[in-house]
């Protein structure tokens, strides 16, 4: 039982570590003012981790996240400034072309058994190249809705701010959890990643589970692209380049098995908040370059692989 | 008995491969009620009746009728649903999953789109109490034995209405114990009314638990008999397709070799996979492993090479204590092994006839320490010439020869790391007979130069025809050693046969 929450438990406790580091150095770490920020600012990678964790959950990768939020920044730009389009038909429109766009990606790779990673990794170029179709500028968005929906925000004991954006990544976390652990389809989800062969034999309806997974991988990267649009104002076909790996590393640290069939959704939020601490503390501390939180990440990751393999191992030798 | 009504009914069942005809019109009756072992050798068409039966295959002709229905099954999952349920030796379950999502996957018990998780475990532990089977299921299923995942698997095609339920080799990974639990679980299910079709190569367990048996052989159906009046040596010959007879072929002379042995094993052995034994190989002896598919024959070999390490016993080699942990620690004390599958085994089907020959030689010097490339060409010469390898040239890639070639290819590997002691696992096995008679000469040849050997084939009168001694193995067991006179395809099948 403890075995089995490790991974979770291990994230956790880096988090708590990390967290008591900070608050050691500046106790300002304290303020929920430090804390609003973080879950703002972390708010679109969270939201498409949630997505990214049900790929890696069924055994594949999603390379294409960071091109379709990026395309999700130009599309709204361009629509919304260019063609004057109502922003909140925008959001409908582009949530709906993303999550067609992945349910080609999780058809191609079903129907025809290609390997995730080249699928995905042709839809990144793909949305890439069709940002610049789109412009090749960055696009300024001053309609009124942005206003509006940036200034929605509960105000928080201390003087920080739980801000609209963060709470779309809050809810999403909490529908991710609900889909992975109560519904048929979480269960289908991890019948992929355990073995897919049995999956089949078992009954489970794999093509349509395949589509179904990178459609929400897709959708929540639309959403994710969308938040980031409030965040930045703009759309810049250039955004977001190699957002997918930093999410691949939020779930892998967050506890969940790359090979598939062992992680959960809780864990891949704290894997973002562990980023997003890192990156927080490296902006207090004020000397270091913001490389640096690469160089932290990747020492995590590694260390996190390393974890993962070692328990794997202990587990085929207790069988 | 034939008035009775048939639960599954197939005839006429014709299935082929390129090259191979799998099942030839073969006739097969379960009635409900009962449990029906299917035997047969390796190739027999065991596992192709099961795979059309299940829908994995498409048949070319034959009618499967179930409760008299004709019916025919898409997919193994569209089986389950007819009523035809199968449980294989690998547990094709989900692992990471817990027990009761393995049980209900598919048709969990909801409210308002969410799996209802506390009336699930409830309806799994009541499920799994009627097999005897009190665990937490709510826990991963890779938590617990194969022999639990097995019940889990059983209790699944059962629940989900399996008028049939298909075992293939569901024992091959379990102990005395836990055989005698699933068995009971057999009884029950039978008292219930369910079929089962049960394949195993355990003659001892057929005899235990079946009704009735149905043997295979090369694709045809041999015969189907009610085990009762079914003598065991009977059920042996129809498996291995001779009758007793007078000997055709004879060694010439046999000889009685002498002297200390090589290479011993005393009590050697590991749990769940082979009995501990005792083996003794001479010299210029060539010992013979004999039994049925399954017997142990292989799984002997593959401890005896460090592939399987052994947890009983002790290996002695020239009379001091050796530890074989590895196919490296047998490499270095110069054994050679010919695996039973070449092409997976053996063969590195790419790479040319020269470095094919090499590879062991080189292995054994370090990848640090290469061979010069002209030493290469001698080595790969000699030995093509030694051995008649009929290729252009060295450097054409191996698996563009026949399969006698290859084989005389993969002893070349071996002979040129200068061995001692080699095991040749089913060295004749899919080579046609003119390369045969070459590899059963070599083998000959070999053990004059004082090579050690111990052979595994099938085929009785081969094995009988070269063999100084020959060990005879059944359900994981070395039974008998027979040497002398006793050394012939008669002797070793009575000894298979266990009378």
């Amino acid at each position: 039982m403890i075995r089995r929450h490790l991974p979770v438990l291990v994230t956790l406790a880096v988090f708590i570590v990390g967290y008591l580091i900070c608050l050691a150095q500046f106790p300002s770490f304290a303020s929920t003012r430090v804390i609003g920020n973080l879950l703002t600012d972390n708010a679109f990678l969270g939201i498409v981790a949630v997505g990214m964790t049900f790929v890696i959950l069924s055994g594949g990768i999603d390379l294409s996240v960071g091109s379709v939020i990026a395309f999700t920044g130009v599309f709204l730009a361009v629509t919304i400034e260019k063609y004057g389009l109502n922003p909140y038909l925008a959001f409908v429109l582009i949530l709906g072309i993303s999550a067609l766009f992945g349910a080609a990606m999780g058809f191609l790779i079903h129907t025809f058994q290609i390997p995730a990673f080249i699928v995905t990794l042709a839809g990144m170029f793909l949305a890439r190249g069709l940002c610049f179709v789109l412009t090749t500028d960055s696009i300024p968005i001053n309609a009124p809705a942005y206003g509006q929906i940036t200034d929605i925000a509960f105000g928080l004991p201390g003087g920080g701010r739980l801000t609209f954006i963060a709470m779309i990544m809050l809810v999403t976390f909490g529908a991710g959890i609900v889909l992975a652990h109560y519904t048929r389809f979480g269960a289908n989800v991890y019948a992929l990643g355990g073995n897919r062969t049995s999956a089949q034999l078992m009954g489970v309806p794999v093509g349509r589970t395949t589509i179904r997974i990178y459609m929400l991988s897709s959708f929540l990267a639309a959403l994710a692209g969308i938040v980031f649009s409030f965040y930045t104002s703009a759309g810049y076909s250039l955004a977001a380049t190699g957002v997918e790996l930093d999410t691949i590393a939020a779930v892998v640290i967050g506890g969940t098995l790359l090979t598939g069939g062992y992680g959960t959704i809780i864990g891949t939020l704290v894997g973002v908040l562990i980023q997003g601490l890192i990156q927080t503390y490296i902006t207090f501390e004020g000397t270091l370059s913001s490389w640096w939180t690469k160089i932290a990440i990747g020492a995590l990751l590694f260390a996190f692989i390393v974890l993962q393999r070692g328990l794997s191992a202990a587990s085929l030798r207790t069988r | 008995m034939t008035e009775q009504p048939q639960l599954l009914e197939i005839r006429g069942l014709t299935k082929g491969f390129p090259g191979v005809q799998a099942l030839d019109h073969v006739d097969f009756t379960l009635q409900a009620g009962e449990i029906h072992g299917l035997l047969g050798e390796n190739g027999a068409g065991k596992s192709t009746l099961i795979k059309v039966l299940t829908g994995v295959f498409k048949r070319d002709a034959g009618t499967i009728r179930l409760d008299g229905q004709e019916i025919e099954a898409r997919d193994p999952a569209d089986a389950l649903s007819l009523g035809i349920g199968t449980v294989y030796q690998e547990v094709n379950l989900l692992p990471n999953l817990s027990v009761a999502e393995n049980l209900f996957i598919g048709r969990q018990p909801h409210r308002f789109g969410l799996v209802r998780t506390g009336e699930m475990r409830r309806r799994s532990e009541e499920l799994l109490a009627g097999y005897g089977l009190d665990i937490d299921v709510a826990n991963p299923l890779a938590a617990y034995s194969v022999a639990v995942q097995q019940i889990v698997a059983i209790a699944r095609a059962v629940d989900l209405s399996a008028k049939v339920l298909i075992l293939d080799e569901p024992t091959a990974s379990l102990d005395t114990h836990e055989v005698e639990t699933l068995f009971k679980i057999l009884r029950d299910l039978r008292s219930r009314g369910i079929g089962i079709v049960f394949v195993t190569h355990f003659l001892d367990q057929v005899y235990a638990v079946c009704d009735r048996i149905t043997v295979l052989r090369n694709g045809r159906l041999v015969g189907s008999r009610p085990i009762a009046e079914l003598p065991r040596i009977e059920l042996v010959s129809m498996m291995l397709g001779r009758e007793l007879a007078a000997e055709a072929l004879h060694r010439n002379q046999r000889r009685e070799v002498t002297g200390e042995p090589l290479v011993a094993f005393m009590d050697y052995g590991k749990r769940r996979l082979m009995e501990p034994f005792d083996l003794a190989v001479r010299p210029g002896e060539v010992v013979g492993l004999a039994g049925l598919l399954g017997s142990g024959r292989t799984e002997t070999a593959k401890l005896v090479f460090g592939i399987e390490r052994a947890d009983s016993g002790q290996a002695f080699v020239g009379g001091k204590p050796v530890r074989i942990a590895t196919p490296r620690d047998a490499a270095r004390l110069r054994f050679g092994f010919t695996p039973e599958d070449r092409k997976t085994e053996g063969i590195v089907a790419e790479l040319s006839v020269r470095e094919n020959i090499i590879l062991a030689l080189q292995a054994q010097r370090g990848w640090l320490r290469l061979i010069p490339r002209r030493r290469q060409e001698e080595i790969a010469d000699r030995f093509i010439k030694l051995l008649d390898i009929r290729t252009p040239d060295a450097e054409k890639p191996i698996g563009l020869l026949s399969g006698g070639n290859q084989q005389k290819a993969l002893l070349a590997r071996w002979l040129a790391t200068e061995p001692r002691f080699l095991i040749l696992d089913e060295p004749t096995r899919g080579i046609d007979v003119g390369a045969h008679a070459e590899i059963i000469r070599l083998i000959e040849r070999l053990c004059e130069d004082g090579l050690a050997l111990l052979v595994i084939s099938s085929e009785l009168e081969e094995i009988a025809s070269y063999s100084d001694r020959v060990v005879v193995l059944r359900d994981r067991r070395h039974v008998r050693e027979l040497t002398g006179s006793d050394v012939s395809a008669n002797t070793i099948m009575t000894t298979i046969a266990g009378h």
